[in-house]
């Protein structure tokens, strides 16, 4: 209801109703709006995160790719130009030279605490949420693709094909940059991400979803009890998603 | 002589044509705007658009005009299917093709009403998808 009591803030104000005044000094007024402040939306005081576990990821699963696919509605072009297909979550295989120990983990946007295509994005597309998700306001991406050659994890795509048919929650289109948006449009209605809804019913559950910021969640506690990395550390972007038996 | 004919005939002819010319509204289902039709014919535009920067930036999603809403109402059928905004038969084309606008919207949203409308609503602790549903699972199995 608040962009219609916007709307009306006018009228509100020219009828005096439903305002409450006070003044603090002369010519200096603070003025209350009637029930339309209330706080919703993204919580400046979270900051959502993953950890994953590659000891429990299988190399032969692919299913939180699917699931992001399948929520998310991209992957599913049959312009046959795999080169150019759009790919917001990927299955990594690490090889350690050395053993010959290989381990498999899904990589997405790093959702970086200072993001690097945030910084160079010249538009001001490519940004932040208050609770620490980084996305694409495709309203105002230009589609430069500064923020896909800024990233250091590959995590952003360009649409090259039209698009039809996408999903309510995720609006896609040609010509604009794109990533994982830690399915924000679940987590805002109270949901889990499906990548790790996928992998819970996989029975792996690799993905540890929550809040980095509440000491009590199991994901920060996870991280304190055990030993995990950020890719890319050297960078000192402070990723929100982290690794585990790497 | 010639032209007071035609002046004549487009003074009184103008009226008819204009009727036909008028852009034919597709009907719409459930209860009219409580800010009536002139407001929305206005407005609408406004209202979206300062509904997608909160929405997008802020998170906010419990706004009263986005462009879900509007095909709850607002979707033409046809052939069983409502139709895309490829078909100008779509409830935006009506007007935007008559007034020559251009509209962007629908390179990236889809033109029309959701397959489902799991995400319109908050998810309820009980749901299994929900975070807090989830964040029980896991407690339990860390014990």
């Amino acid at each position: 209801m608040t962009n219609r009591a916007e709307l009306t803030r006018r009228d509100i104000l020219k009828s005096g109703a439903a305002v409450a005044s006070v003044t603090l000094a002369s010519g200096v007024t603070l003025m209350a709006f009637g029930g339309t402040a209330d706080a919703k939306g993204a919580d400046a005081g979270k900051r959502w995160g993953l950890l994953i576990d590659a000891g429990k990821c299988d190399a032969n699963c692919n299913d939180c790719v699917t699931a992001c696919s399948t929520e998310n509605g991209w992957g599913h072009s049959d312009h046959g130009t795999p080169e150019t297909d759009v790919q917001w979550i990927r299955k990594v295989t690490l090889k350690e030279k050395a053993t010959g120990r290989t381990v498999s983990a899904p990589v997405m946007c790093q959702h970086c605490e200072a993001p690097p295509c945030v910084d160079v994005c010249p538009t001001g597309a490519s940004m932040q949420r208050p609770d620490g998700i980084v996305l694409v306001d495709k309203h105002t991406c230009i589609g430069c693709r500064y923020c896909m050659m800024a990233c250091p994890f590959k995590a952003r795509s360009f649409v090259h094909e039209p698009v039809t048919d996408q999903k309510v929650g995720a609006p896609r289109g040609t010509g604009t940059v794109e990533s994982c948006t830690l399915c924000v449009h679940r987590v805002d209605k109270g949901r889990i991400p499906a990548c790790v809804e996928a992998c819970e019913q996989a029975g792996h559950s690799a993905i540890l979803f929550g809040d980095l910021n509440d000491p009590e969640s199991p994901i920060s506690k996870a991280l304190e009890s055990y030993p995990s990395i950020a890719l890319r550390d050297d960078l000192g972007l402070n990723p929100g998603v982290r690794y585990q038996n790497m | 002589m010639r032209l007071i004919l035609l002046v004549l005939a487009l003074a009184f002819g103008a009226p008819a044509l204009a009727n036909d010319l008028l852009p034919i509204v597709p009907t719409a289902i459930g209860d009219p705007h409580p800010e009536g039709n002139d407001f929305m014919r206005r407005n609408h535009m406004d209202m979206m658009k300062h509904g997608r920067d909160l929405t997008l930036r802020e998170g906010e999603r419990d706004i009263d005009a986005s462009l879900g809403q509007c095909f709850d109402c607002h979707a033409v059928v046809e052939d069983g299917a409502p139709v895309t905004y490829d078909n100008e038969k779509h409830f935006c084309r009506t007007c935007h093709d008559y007034a020559a606008v251009k509209v962007d919207c629908f390179m990236c949203h889809r033109s029309t009403p959701a397959e489902d409308d799991l995400n319109r609503a908050m998810a309820k602790p009980e749901d299994a998808d929900s975070i807090a549903a989830y964040l029980a699972r896991v407690a339990e199995e860390s014990q």
